[in-house]
């Protein structure tokens, strides 16, 4: 699904990723956890195309095509999506109208029928409903003045609805009260499924008992400094970064 | 509805302007330039009583003695008033009495601009008088409306019908010699509308009126009058377009609104005249003077407009709370890109007591243009209890481009409550990105962006060209970006 060979990406002339080797094939769900500052985020970005990020060297395979070649909004509508850490306010413009320009514009792309008014509108509730998203929210302009769980719920009720075959969570579950954490687990997981690959970045190993991944990786000073099963997370949760330099990193 | 079903299947494969197209169709035209005896042509043609004739003399007079204003924040090479013509009809012997008479290129003219002519294909409801160049050609629907007791016909058929009621009331918002535009349009109007609306009716549907610059070298000067007698109600609406041509066209018109004790006008406007090339080459100068009256007791009128289009908009809609407890409103929205140039905003006069205004405006400049908001909020020193509320949003795309917001304030009156709000922003790159993460394509999440940023005015319009302005708000953004 996902191979990345030696990447190495500089943000403005500072490089951050120093050569980082990660492949995730259909169906499975990796876990990277790392200090702050390690360089998680930038993965993200750089995977989603954001201007700014610039591979030096290296090359990102999703699909067997070279996703540097292709723009952002290409990337999306080939089901590559983002859970932002910090989601963005889009002043006037509703969740309700933004979730509807969004899936019919990656429709288009895909050569797909758009959705009409009631056909989206019955895919919207249908979709808020186990996320606790009520219809006051998709009214308001999305993530204006929304909660910091409100925002992460937003998120994975869009991810619900595009339904990509490969999704980037960063830190969805910071900002979220336990339940909030369960309901967001739940949406996530009713979306695995063999062809679905996941690239679920966190701090906490509390996530990943909702989100159990089949392997956890640790970035540090960008590079993946260590890989193991879902018991990784366990010791990293009594032990810290210390061993990895972090101390250094954070 | 038609037209907004046709402007949606349209916008995919619209590039730069669609109406930029023109009609092939035989015309009658005024001798080129303007003296009395232009004035005389004009009004000969309409077949108008003497007293109509003097007036337009009267105006003329005064107009070759008045100077073009220089005040606005606008810059065009200087007009000449004499290599123009002042009045084109598309060439027909007999007045049409249906739809079935009226030449088929004009209808197929009107199709393409998406207008829904035809009335079988009317069934959202909507009067539409419709005004090619000089002439209105046909009033859809106006059997209904006459039952309702309401008048809406083209303006020169007022005049012959109506003679009372236009005497009564033309000039009487916009005096004759209220500025060298309309003092221009008041001499040589050749149509536009006229809408009466009876004691205590509330127009049973939206009216519109759809204007098109069609001939060459022609200016366009529509007047357009409409009165809403005690505690009526009307909704209107109109729209612009024009063919893309090198030269530049003046459009003068003048529009007049008065609303009498408790009665209430909404009247929106999707302007969209040909704006020019890239290089500011062509396009519409759109020189108006439009006024509303709040003449009665709680009265009411609303100022809507999207203005998306013409090389040079001059524009100032404005109302006059003359009545106790009266209301005006002004929501606009004006987008510039290119070399485009807007000078727009409102006047809200305050002269009664208890008298309120909101004025919402959005600039939105893109590309090389320059977008000014100039709105006076004045009030009076016997008018008590005053409010305004006035917001200024400007958004810029781009760094060529500039937004200026000029507001002036008289206060003469201390118990008045103004307040004025003003941002300025742009459209930042975490919000394209993360649209465009989505899937949506940069030119879209522009238009998404710029929608909402418009929000609070689009609410304000009729639902179907609410539909059909936010299509338009993306088309003419496009190539803004990138
Ligand atoms: N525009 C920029 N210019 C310079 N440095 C940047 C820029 N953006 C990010 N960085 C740096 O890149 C490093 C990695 O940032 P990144 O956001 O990827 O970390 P992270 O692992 O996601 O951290 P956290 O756990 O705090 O979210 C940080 O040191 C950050 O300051
Ligand atoms: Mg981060």
């Amino acid at each position: 699904m996902l191979e990345i060979k030696n990447l190495h990406v500089e943000v403005g002339g500072n490089e951050i990723l120093k050569g980082i080797d990660l492949e995730v094939g259909a169906g499975e769900v990796h876990a990277i956890m790392g200090p702050n500052g390690s360089g998680k985020s930038t993965l993200s970005y750089v995977l989603s195309g954001r201007e700014g990020y610039e591979v030096t060297q290296g090359s990102i395979a999703y699909k067997g095509q070279d996703v540097l070649e292709m723009s952002v909004d290409e990337r999306a509508a080939a089901g590559i999506f983002l859970a932002f850490q910090y989601p963005i306010e889009i002043p006037g413009v509703t969740t309700m109208t933004f979730l509807k320009t969004a899936l019919n514009a990656q429709r288009k792309a895909r050569g797909e029928e758009e959705l009409d008014a009631v056909k989206f509108l019955k895919l919207v509730r249908e979709k808020a409903k186990p996320l606790n998203v009520t219809d006051e929210m998709l009214k308001r302009p999305l993530n204006v003045g929304f909660s910091g769980g409100e925002k992460k719920r937003a998120e994975i009720l869009q991810m619900a609805i595009l339904e990509p075959w490969f999704a980037i969570l960063d830190e969805t579950d910071s900002g979220l009260d336990i339940d909030a954490l369960k309901t967001v687990s739940e949406g996530v997981n009713a979306l695995r499924s063999p062809e679905r690959s996941m690239l679920v970045i966190t701090h906490y190993q509390r996530l990943l008992d909702y989100i159990v991944p089949d392997k956890v990786h640790v970035l540090s000073k960008g590079r993946i400094v260590k890989t193991g099963g879902k018991e990784l997370a366990l010791e990293l949760e009594k032990s810290g970064y210390a061993e990895y330099g972090a101390d250094e990193a954070a | 509805m038609a037209a907004v079903k046709e402007t949606v299947e349209t916008v995919g494969e619209v590039e730069k302007y669609k109406y930029g197209f023109s009609t092939e169709i035989e015309s009658e035209k005024a001798p080129i330039g303007l003296t009395e005896d232009t004035v005389r042509y004009i009004s000969a043609k309409k077949d108008e009583p003497e007293w109509m004739l003097e007036w337009r003399l009267e105006a003329f007079r005064r107009w070759k003695n008045m100077k073009e204003p220089t005040w606005a924040k606008v810059f065009y090479p200087t007009m000449d008033y004499q290599n123009a013509y002042y009045y084109a009809a598309p060439k027909q012997t007999v007045a049409p009495e249906s739809l079935d008479e009226v030449d088929p290129k004009l209808l197929e003219t009107y199709e393409k601009l998406g207008i829904p002519l035809e009335e079988q294909k009317m069934l959202a409801g909507v009067a539409v008088d419709a005004v090619f160049d000089s002439v209105s050609v046909v009033t859809t629907f106006k059997e209904k409306l006459k039952e309702a007791g309401v008048i809406f016909c083209p303006i020169s058929e007022a005049i012959r019908d109506y003679p009372e009621l236009v005497k009564k009331y033309l000039g009487s918002v916009v005096p004759v010699t209220d500025n060298f535009f309309a003092t221009l349009n008041s001499a040589v109007f050749s149509d536009g509308s006229f809408v009466y609306i009876p004691k205590g009716v509330r127009c049973p549907m939206e009216l519109s009126t759809y204007f098109r610059i069609n001939e060459k070298q022609t200016g366009q000067f529509e007047r357009t009058l409409i009165v809403a007698e005690e505690g009526s109600y009307v909704s209107y609406l109109e729209g612009c377009t024009a063919p893309q041509r090198d030269e530049n066209q003046l459009h003068a018109a003048v529009v007049e609104l008065v609303a009498m004790d408790d009665a209430e006008i909404k009247y929106s406007t999707v302007q969209n005249w040909y704006p020019g090339d890239e290089e500011g080459k062509g396009g519409i100068y759109n020189f108006v003077t439009k006024r509303g009256d709040c003449r009665g007791r709680n009265s009411k009128i609303s100022w809507t407009q999207v203005e998306t289009g013409s090389a040079i908009t001059w524009k100032y809609p404005s109302c006059i709370l003359r009545g106790d407890n009266s209301r005006g409103e002004f929501y606009s929205i004006a987008i510039s890109n290119t070399k485009q140039q807007v000078d727009s905003g409102t006047k809200m006069i305050h002269l009664g007591k208890n008298t309120s205004s909101r004025i919402v405006s959005k600039g939105i400049s893109a590309g090389g243009s320059s977008n000014t908001y100039r709105g006076l909020v004045s009030v009076h020193k016997k008018a008590e209890n005053v409010r305004n509320f006035t917001q200024c949003d400007s958004l810029l795309i781009g760094d060529k481009c500039s937004a200026h917001t000029v507001p002036y304030i008289e206060a003469k009156n201390p118990t008045a409550i103004l307040e004025h709000e003003a941002t300025t922003s742009k459209i930042s790159d975490e919000q394209l990105f993360y649209c465009m993460q989505r899937g949506v394509p940069e030119e879209e999440a522009v238009a998404l962006i710029v929608n909402g940023f418009c929000r609070d005015v689009l609410q304000q319009l009729p639902m179907e060209f609410a539909v059909e302005a936010q299509k338009l708000v993306g088309i003419s953004l496009e190539g803004s970006v990138g």
